[in-house]
């Protein structure tokens, strides 16, 4: 039984991250065995295919707007996971995972087990910015929920007593909170000079739920 | 109304009818787009915009540059590797850092992977759709469709009418279910839609067929980049050792892993042979008549080149895809391009939300500024939160509008093409004037969202022809002894000057692609990419001309105004990337729910 433990999102945009980030916890606190696949899936949709394809049980990890308190933590099975995605579209990371699924389905082969472990995120605009302490806290919980949710599988974790080295050491998540230049020197999204600025404020628009591509048409002149 | 004629030879009359498509899908990022139409349904005024603020050079300050390809592949998920090298390519220039050949031969093996991995996913699962039919498919005869595919390529030995009913039944249980998966959406009652039933069946067969293969064109990078879909990169060279005898060094790259390269470059060569190039002339003939979208492509086309036959010399003459600039649609000459002239590139933005000191000069990326400044025209439709009309003589998009020499260029394909074309590169020309005799078309049926998308089939198959000749090339290399595969002299940054400044560059997937550093005290001090879509996707600038999407769309005729097929259809030949152009406005995420990517 192959099982594929994915994150997906994008480290750049603060909790966008969390997917990630829970996959870098993974690889340095833990060891699977050899069935298990533990992915950085990033931002990447096709090219992510056939490993969802491999996987007979897949565990995916992002933020999700659930529209639930912010640093909630939520589990969804099987047919909600693809169904919750198309329903509503909440990643950041912009080739949509729901279509990866039904990529995978089309081509045959689709987990037979499949679970989300989302988080609904705190902040997504800080571009260039880390997860935010509520999110942080939850990536240990997210883990336990996939860790019990394998042992049903009778798949088990072992902890590593040391640290293990990131699979893309650059983006240690310490590096890169550490390295971050100050907010003096990096305009940042959601500071002062961009979103709150006098001349720019932002409410959400409406829901376009169920429309793709909004066309609208106007009738001037002779129409 | 106004009428203006642009200095780039464009009549633009805002009299008609606005028709705005936001978000324009199926491609990566956040873009909208805007036309008049007039009472023939011909597009008289285009106006294309980015719709999100990219911030991506201020978080790069401070930091390590020989970190910056790490950040930098991260920012969408389309040309990840691209960026990559790109930055490992600034901060080489900056430093005077040479590396192995075996280096550039496997940078090229990636670079070119990605690029035939891209163009077939851009093909067959982003832009075939707006000319395959996958609903009209199921009325089609299977036996017909196999007769078709067995006289467009005999070769291919997937031609049974078994074959084709299987994914006939396959797409119908998909329809019968409800769920068209990436098929939904579609406007598939639409006559801009021309293909035969049982083309569209071949063309969805061949849309799972090259879904299942390309995912053996990534195991390139990942061998070579060490994983996956996250390669390693390396200022310097490459992140893998090579050692033939597979004893020593634990991920080394030993012979099982070369072969195994091979054997997938010889693959990749057969299916764009058999599949994809026959699939896109099968397509054409039906479209061949359909020659909209050309735009500024007949006039004012660049490239940088890349694919460096020899390492640590990008010079034009080295580099195997072509480098050069053509304007006034004059193809007798091509203009040198140098990347460091301060004179050549410069981002302008009196139509872009960003500030400069003075909006009325560009700025060299060297000297770049990327401050926004989110401001709406008066004409503006809406409010800054709900757009309904922009006004684009004020500033309307968050990308900048890069120029060289002062004119608006199109990048991609279609520019390297042209471009090879002009300076009789042979291997180019042959491939053309192949498709220009099947096609029976003149030269000129080059110059459109067709000749765009043909034009990508084409680079593929050259692509995949030189994986081929890089893998023999370090083959050779490696059998003469050579097995370095990065130079570290120059790694600890006390070797460094104070002072430096560099300039990287690749041909991306979707066109020219530099990046632009200043290293000071060994932390990046500024960085500025110019990405192929501020090229494409280019607002106008200080003198009104118009960019190449915004061109591209001019006098073209919408069967149906509210399914604008057609105007996707020219955006996507471009396989727009708005991702890496610029980045979301959105302050608390929820605006992404009207985004939907299909």
């Amino acid at each position: 039984m192959k099982v594929l433990l994915l994150g997906i999102g994008n480290v750049l945009w603060a909790d966008e991250g969390f997917g990630v980030r829970v996959i870098g916890h993974l690889q340095q606190h833990y060891r699977f065995p050899d069935n298990v696949t533990v992915l950085d899936g990033g931002t990447q949709g096709v090219y992510l295919v056939e490993h969802v394809q491999a996987a007979d049980i897949l565990v995916v990890f992002d933020a999700i707007d659930y529209g639930l308190p912010p640093a909630t933590l939520k589990c969804l099975e099987n047919a909600d996971v693809p169904n919750f995605l198309g329903a509503k579209k909440m990643s950041l990371h912009q080739t949509g995972f729901q279509e990866v699924l039904a990529m995978a389905q089309m081509l045959g082969a689709y987990p037979q087990h499949l679970l989300l472990v989302g988080v609904q995120p705190v902040e997504l605009d800080d571009y260039g910015g880390s997860l935010r302490p509520q999110i942080k806290a939850q990536i240990q919980p997210a883990i336990a929920m996939a860790l019990v949710y394998l042992a049903g599988f009778g798949i088990s974790a072992e902890p590593t007593r040391t640290v293990a080295s990131l699979a893309d050491p650059v983006l240690d998540l310490r590096r890169y909170e550490q390295e971050r230049p100050s907010a003096d020197e990096a305009c940042r999204m959601g500071d002062g000079r961009v979103l709150q600025a006098v001349d720019f404020t932002v409410s959400a628009p409406p829901s376009a739920e169920g429309c793709t591509l909004r066309v609208d048409v106007d009738y001037r002149g002779k129409y | 109304m106004t009428v203006t004629k642009t200095p780039n030879g464009f009549n633009l009359n805002d009299a008609g009818r606005r028709v705005v498509v936001d978000p324009v899908t199926r491609i990566e990022g956040h873009m909208r787009c805007e036309v008049n139409i007039d009472e023939d349904n011909i597009i008289r005024n285009a106006i294309s915009s980015g719709t999100m603020w990219r911030g991506l050079e201020v978080i790069l300050k401070g930091r390590d540059p020989r970190d910056a390809w790490a950040f930098v592949q991260r920012i969408c998920g389309v040309c990840t590797g691209t960026h990559a090298l790109t930055s490992v390519r600034a901060v080489e220039d900056a430093l005077k850092i040479q590396i192995p050949e075996n280096a550039n031969s496997i940078r090229n093996l990636m670079q070119l992977s990605l690029q035939v991995q891209d163009h077939l996913v851009h093909f067959y699962h982003l832009h075939a759709l707006d000319w395959v039919n996958p609903v009209n498919a199921l009325k089609a005869d299977p036996a017909a469709t196999s007769a078709l595919q067995q006289s467009i390529s005999p070769h291919n030995p997937k031609s049974s009418p078994g074959y084709f009913r299987d994914t006939q039944n396959r797409l119908l249980k998909f329809v019968e279910s409800g769920q068209l998966g990436p098929f939904k959406n579609g406007y598939w009652t639409n006559p801009a839609y021309l293909l035969s039933p049982e083309a569209d069946l071949m063309a969805v067969t061949h849309y799972l067929e090259a879904l299942d293969f390309q995912k053996d064109i990534m195991k390139i990078r990942t061998i070579f980049g060490g994983k996956d879909p996250h390669p390693n990169w390396l200022v310097g060279g490459v992140p893998c050792a090579i050692n033939i005898d597979g004893i020593g060094a634990v991920g080394a790259i030993n012979m099982e892993r070369l072969n195994l390269v091979s054997s997938i470059i010889d693959r990749t060569i057969t299916f764009i042979d058999q599949v994809y190039i026959p699939d896109l002339l099968a397509i054409a003939q039906f479209y061949k008549g359909w020659l909209y979208g050309g735009g500024i492509s007949g006039q004012s086309l660049l490239s940088y080149g890349d694919i460096p036959d020899n390492a640590n010399d990008y010079s034009a003459a080295n580099l195997l895809m072509p480098r050069g600039a053509i304007i006034n649609g004059d193809l007798t000459k091509v203009h040198e391009v140098d990347l460091t002239d301060p004179e050549q590139i410069k981002e302008f933005i009196p139509h872009s939300w960003y500030r400069y000191p003075d909006e009325s000069l560009g700025l060299h990326p060297w000297d770049g500024i990327t401050e926004p400044n989110y401001k709406l025209g008066p004409n503006t439709k809406g409010d800054r939160t709900h757009i309904k009309e922009l006004d684009e003589a004020a500033k309307y998009s968050w990308i900048k509008a890069p120029r060289w020499r002062g004119h608006a260029m199109e990048v991609g394909p279609l520019a390297r093409y042209v471009i090879g074309y002009a300076q009789g590169d042979k291997e180019i020309t042959e491939q053309i004037n192949f498709v220009l005799k099947t096609l029976d078309v003149p030269v000129t049926a080059l110059f459109s969202t067709l000749g765009r998308t043909a034009a990508r089939g084409l680079e593929a198959q050259w692509a995949a022809g030189k994986m081929r000749y890089f893998m023999d090339k370090m083959m050779a290399n490696i059998k003469a002894g050579d097995l370095a595969t990065a130079n570290v002299t120059k790694w600890d940054p006390q070797t460094w000057p104070s002072s430096v400044k560099g300039v990287g560059f690749t041909e991306a997937p979707r066109g020219a692609l530099g990046h632009w550093l200043k290293i000071e005290n060994t932390k990046i001090a500024n960085y500025q990419c110019v990405v192929p879509t501020t090229w494409n996707g280019s607002p106008r600038d200080d003198q009104g001309n118009i960019g190449a999407f915004e061109a591209a769309l001019m006098n073209t005729k919408v069967e149906r105004p509210e399914e604008p097929v057609e105007i996707l259809r020219t955006l996507h030949s471009f396989d727009p990337c708005l991702a890496c152009s610029t980045h979301i406005i959105s302050p608390d995420g929820s605006e992404l729910t009207q985004v939907k990517v299909r």
